[in-house]
């Protein structure tokens, strides 16, 4: 049995933008993934178009999607930790810290797939990202997982430079675009917009979203 | 939700007048508001079972609709509302949407805390 990977996030789609390539290619080589999803992202602004969601119906549906969008990535270990969308940076940090070292130790991953903290524009993504590297802060240096993180800010290359991981997930294209549509309240108009694109093989769209793009984290 | 019908959310606000009830309230321009338009000033807020006391309630507007809730010591008020629901708990949502669909403000109260 190979060594899992570990993908932290705070929302539920979060894993499906930049990453479901990834964990689908993982996932399709018989690499266990295993998602630690921080909220049900109660507080999204996306009800579906046309709107089918309430404020107060939205965590069940998000619930069912994320459950949906697992299947299809073939994510067998879903960690939900029923915080509140956009809280995520109001609560001890160090708690947070310790509960995801817990499933660090508990599964000693590959690698970690999260937010780089300060580079990720929602506060709940860089908090999220913040608490995954205090946890492995705690671990010696040696024994950290190698960490990958997102960034999407507009000073991320500036800051950090060209990412150092790129793959190409032009073959399971077709499981990410599913993965996407999963998460039906938040996605169905882009996703639609987004096919027609991919069809069309638009350079920029399809350099979005075919390559996934990772910098590692450097303690 | 469906499009507000003002007497029907006025008959439905008074239920909830004179009597401790939680209040959900929220606006927001989304998280990404900044990142996609620099020039734009990200704000919002949100209070999640407030407790609350309300001795009037009141709809008003043509579409999009206002509500204004006073209590003994204060109002609590709400702009751009567009659609309604009655949940089967006796939950009573309002929701403004914007052009695109997406929730831009929420007003909800509950008997029970949600």
């Amino acid at each position: 049995m190979q060594r899992p990977v570990l993908v932290v996030f705070p929302h539920p789609d979060d894993e499906a933008f930049g990453v479901s390539g990834s964990i689908s290619k993982f996932t399709n080589q018989g690499i266990p993934v295993t998602y630690i999803c921080m909220t049900l992202g109660e507080m999204g602004r996306n009800m579906g178009k046309p709107t089918f969601a309430t404020r107060e119906s939205l965590p069940h549906i998000r619930r069912s999607e994320l459950e949906e969008a697992c299947r299809l990535a073939g994510i067998k270990d879903l960690r939900r930790f029923g915080l509140r969308d956009k809280t995520v940076e109001f609560e001890d940090q160090e708690q947070l810290a310790d509960r995801v070292l817990e499933v660090i130790k508990e599964l000693d991953p590959q690698l970690i797939i999260t937010f780089y903290p300060g580079y990720s524009v929602h506060p709940d993504h860089d908090a999220c990202g913040a608490a995954v590297i205090r946890a492995a802060r705690k671990l010696p240096e040696k024994e950290r997982p190698v960490i990958n993180c997102i960034a999407f800010a507009h000073n991320t290359i500036e800051d950090l430079g060209e990412p150092d991981v790129k793959r190409d997930v032009s073959d399971v294209i077709d499981q990410k675009l599913s993965v996407l549509q999963a998460h039906r309240s938040q996605t169905e108009a882009m996703v639609q917009a987004m096919k027609e694109q991919i069809d069309a093989k638009d350079p920029e769209v399809m350099g979005r979203f075919i390559t996934e793009k990772f910098w590692t984290y450097k303690w | 939700m469906k499009p507000i019908q003002q007497q029907d959310v006025q008959r439905e606000l008074e239920t909830f007048m004179n009597q401790d009830v939680y209040l959900h309230l929220e606006t927001t321009n989304g998280a990404y508001a900044s990142h996609f338009n620099e020039k734009f000033f990200s704000a919002g807020a949100y209070i999640r079972n407030g407790l609350v006391r309300f001795s009037r309630g009141q709809i008003t507007g043509e579409g999009p609709y206002r509500i204004g809730l006073k209590m003994d010591l204060g109002w609590i008020y709400a702009e751009g509302l567009t659609d309604w629901e009655l949940t089967d708990n006796g939950q009573l949502l309002l929701a403004g949407h914007d052009h695109d669909g997406k929730l831009a403000v929420a007003l909800e109260l509950s008997h029970e805390p949600f």
